[in-house]
């Protein structure tokens, strides 16, 4: 399955002019929680329309396919928001961001999730070829603020949350000032930024990371190979590989924690052993290595020719390269592989990291005896199935 | 998709493209071991060397993958190859951050053995001319704690050091005075045969967290024959003192060390199953030091390194056949070795770190007040040659000894940074500097590399190693599980 996270809203009505953006927080009827201006009480059905009136509740959010459900009774409420029933999944606890001129919205947190992330910009200093997010050069800087409005809509118990892009550090500043807000407003909340790293390799951009002084903050940054130009070629860009690498350096040597992703796909799997080496010998302090299945959407379509791998095809590799990390005693974890691809030695490094929205197992997973381990298959763009798909007895 | 270029492009043309430092040396027909700044090593051939001494490189070729990836080349407007061995250059000297932590303190020279390979023990009762002054102890006690590490470990050397054992009392209580007062923490080993050990002496120990250290030979007959003592019992006594030293303060707080001899050379296998049957959980095979009574008695020269290093390496195969049959078991000196290679650990090792340990490692109050810049250096006194002599515990402090000019011209003459023969072998990362050794073998602190034993053994040990982790997997996991995480 796959949940639609972006989408249209059928019906918006009572919004001013003074802001074409509006964060709004999904609540329950019949509750009591306080409430301010960001509140919007789902209305699912005739008789939950009746309730919310009777509550007398100011802004209503209503999930129906009948447009009529909510056109019949605007006037009842200071603002009405209506989404089709796709979006059902939506309950009290989650916030969307919504464009009022044209009805786009968002759904930015879900509150029964694990995997929460925030998208900072679609602007990027990397094209990689395998981008499932291609980036865009536009100014999407009412990201940030929508953001930085959201964020104090949050549970203060959300374990965890993402940031990503684009690069985020794209406007660093204004993104700094975020990671603040959630020092401030979420101390308990660990924060993992996906970032390509190029920024710290300006020392007034890690400093001011560290500044934050955020208690669990992490930033996962990708290292493609060994070598370059192989990294450059990657990440299309000439000279982000000296950027990463020095950003690493520097977060580290400032106590910044940090990631190192590698992505596999045919330019980067049949040299994991060796990459992951370098990684043992060169990086050997960085706090946790993935090194992950590549989800094909995005621009791994459009490169599908060079960049799909069979995982069988770089399985010895793989296993190669996670017991050199392991015996460096780095933190390693596989993720997005399903455990029947990978050599048994290293399952216990095989984690279940595909975001709950677009993860999915196919016929042959029912029969399976690891699935409830395994980190299953994406459902999202084109998924390509490995010819090692096969279920554990 | 147009909007994509080529890998190619991405690549450093070779006029944008500068040598690192790296060492080599030829190993074969046309074939090159090739180690970078910081001692990972690549094997080359000759034309793939010359190749990248020309930057005749291009990406793709297979060759400039293999030179990035080691840290051979760097593109000239990158920084991030130098700033990788900058930051692992310092992590492997940061042994350098902790100056001076070891203290030994010889309490007397007397010792009941009358061990032929000794360098300094005297027979004799005479306590007033071989035992170490209280006075002398205290001001030896004051020098310790003046030195810049954060916590140093006091060893008590003689002689047979349990023969002043007052003195080591009076040592401890007062050093654990000082280490309330300074925060400065200090660790107790007793360097000793364990002929006199009792109940009394081991009730101290474990009450106040003292190590002890021994020596263990071999077989019976070896270990006699090594350590003549009156009764002709050392051997008997050295087992049973680590078994009760076992049982009353715990396995790991006793350990043996053995010193080879020309006897020992082809019974390697029975001394390491002595350490077995003991449950130690390792062996340092270590040479014969070429010191004081070494020397004189011509012990020194009775077998060649070659011949140590096939003892050497069938002790190591034994180790690992044993480790491969199910029974951890370690070589320390390979353990600290393959650790230099595969890691970045500062190991401050005194035959493998360059500067030298001598006196920023280590400083040797002898029980008569004078100050040695290592163990090897109050042995050489022993015999006449007062060349590693920096002072006295009346008139010198820890400033005025590690800051003498005997001490800096030593460390500053014999580093293998820039030592002729050493600056440019291939094993340079990992090795050492030894000058006390190349003085009292060749006159000369630097030495004469071609001609040294320690350089022949250094290298020997370490070509056996690399070429273990290189060609024989069983045997490089193992090696690996012992470089220390």
């Amino acid at each position: 399955m796959i949940l639609p996270l972006y989408g249209t809203a059928v019906l918006n009505h009572g919004f001013g002019a003074e802001s074409p953006r509006v964060v709004a927080r999904l609540r329950s009827l019949g509750t009591n929680e306080p409430s301010d201006g960001h509140d919007f009480y789902v209305v699912r059905s005739d008789t939950e329309l009746v309730r919310s009136i009777e509550e007398k509740r100011s802004s209503i959010f209503v999930i129906n396919d009948d447009v009529s459900l909510a056109g019949s009774a605007v006037s009842a409420f200071d603002r009405v928001l209506s989404v089709s029933a796709k979006f059902e999944y939506l309950r009290s606890g989650d916030v969307v961001g919504v464009h009022v001129p044209t009805g786009r919205f968002r759904t930015l947190f879900r509150s029964n999730s694990r995997h929460n992330s925030f998208l900072v910009t679609e602007r990027c200093n990397n094209y990689c070829l395998m981008c499932s997010q291609p980036p865009k050069d536009v100014d999407d800087r009412w990201i940030l603020d929508e953001i930085r409005e959201s964020l104090p809509l949050l549970p203060k118990s959300t374990p965890t949350l993402t940031f990503t892009g684009g690069e985020p550090l794209s406007d660093w500043a204004r993104f700094i000032d975020i990671l603040a807000d959630c020092r401030d407003l979420h101390p308990d909340t660990a924060i993992q930024v996906l970032t390509n790293g190029r920024a710290f390799a300006s020392s007034e951009i890690v400093d001011a990371w560290k500044a934050v002084n955020h208690p669990s903050l992490i930033a996962a940054i990708p290292v493609y190979a060994s070598v370059d130009y192989i990294h450059d070629y990657v990440v299309q860009a000439k000279g982000a590989f000296d950027e990463t690498i020095l950003g690493i350096l520097k977060l580290k040597d400032r106590g910044q924690r940090v990631e190192v992703r590698v992505v596999l796909h045919a330019h980067t799997a049949p040299t994991i052993a060796e990459t992951s080496r370098w990684i043992s010998r060169n990086l050997p302090f960085v706090d946790h290595v993935a090194l992950m299945g590549m989800e094909n959407t995005g621009f791994a379509i459009a490169n599908e020719n060079s960049l799909w791998i069979d995982p069988m095809d770089y399985r010895e590799s793989l296993s190669e390269g996670v017991r050199t990390l392991a015996d460096t005693g780095i933190n390693v974890s596989i993720y997005n592989l399903p455990r029947c691809v990978l050599d048994a030695s290293i399952w216990p490094y095989a984690v279940q990291s595909i975001s709950d929205w677009k993860n999915g197992y196919v016929e042959e997973c029912r029969r399976c005896i690891e699935k409830s381990k395994c980190s299953g298959l994406f459902t999202s763009g084109r998924p390509r199935q490995s010819r090692g798909i096969r279920a554990i007895q | 998709m147009a909007r994509f270029v080529a890998a190619k492009a991405f690549g450093s043309p070779s006029g944008e493209l500068t040598l690192l430092p790296f060492n080599f040396e030829r190993t074969g027909n046309a074939q090159f071991l090739v180690s970078n700044m910081v001692g990972d090593f690549i094997r080359l051939t000759e034309d793939e060397i010359n190749k990248v001494i020309d930057l005749k490189l291009n990406p793709g070729d297979g060759l400039y993958e293999k030179a990035y990836a080691a840290h051979l080349i760097t593109g000239t407007q990158q920084k991030a190859q130098q700033q990788l061995l900058a930051l692992r250059l310092r992590s492997r000297m940061s042994f350098l951050r902790e100056m001076t932590p070891l203290h030994m303190f010889v309490v007397t020279l007397r010792c009941e053995h009358s061990c032929p390979y000794c360098q300094v023990s005297r027979q004799s009762t005479d306590r007033s001319r071989f035992d170490m002054s209280e006075a002398t102890a205290q001001r030896a006690l004051d020098i310790a704690f003046e030195s810049k590490s954060s916590r140093i470990k006091i060893e008590f050397q003689g002689g047979e050091p349990l023969l002043n054992f007052d003195l080591i009392q009076k040592i401890v209580h007062a050093a654990k005075a000082k280490s309330a007062t300074t925060g400065k923490k200090a660790d107790f080993v007793i360097a000793t045969n364990l002929a006199l050990l009792n109940d009394e002496i081991l009730r101290y120990c474990k009450d106040n967290e003292v190590l002890l250290s021994t020596s263990l030979d071999g077989p019976p007959d070896l270990h006699n024959k090594n350590r003549p003592r009156p009764g002709g019992n050392s051997y008997e006594l050295a087992v049973n003192g680590i078994r009760r030293a076992q049982q009353v303060l715990g396995r790991d707080r006793v350990g043996a060390l053995m010193t080879t001899t020309e006897s020992s050379l082809d019974r390697v296998d029975q001394i390491i199953e002595e350490y077995l049957k003991l449950g130690l959980d390792g062996i340092f095979l270590r040479p014969l030091s070429p010191f004081g009574f070494a020397v004189k008695t011509k012990q020194y020269h009775r077998y060649d390194t070659k011949r140590w290093l096939r003892f050497f390496e069938r002790g190591l195969r034994r180790i690992l056949e044993l480790n491969h049959q199910g029974t951890p078991f370690r070589e320390f000196y390979s353990a600290l070795v393959v650790t230099r290679m595969l890691t970045d650990k500062p190991i401050g090792y005194v035959d493998l770190r360059s500067p030298a340990g001598a006196g920023i490692g280590a400083l040797v109050y002898n029980y008569d007040g004078y100050v040695y810049a290592s163990d090897e250096g109050r042995m050489l006194a022993e015999t006449g040659d007062n060349a590693f002599r920096l002072g006295h515990v009346n008139t010198h402090d820890y400033s005025s000894l590690v800051l003498s000019d005997t001490l800096i011209d030593t460390i500053s003459a014999s580093l293998t940074q820039c030592a002729p023969e050493c600056s440019d072998c291939v094993f340079e990362s990992h090795c050492g500097a030894n000058p006390v050794h190349h003085h009292a073998t060749q006159g000369d602190i630097v030495g004469i590399k071609p001609l040294s034993d320690f350089c022949e053994r250094q290298k020997g040990t370490m070509r056996l190693l690399l070429d273990m982790l290189e060609n024989s997997p069983r045997d490089a996991a193992i090696l690996r599980s012992w470089a220390s995480i």
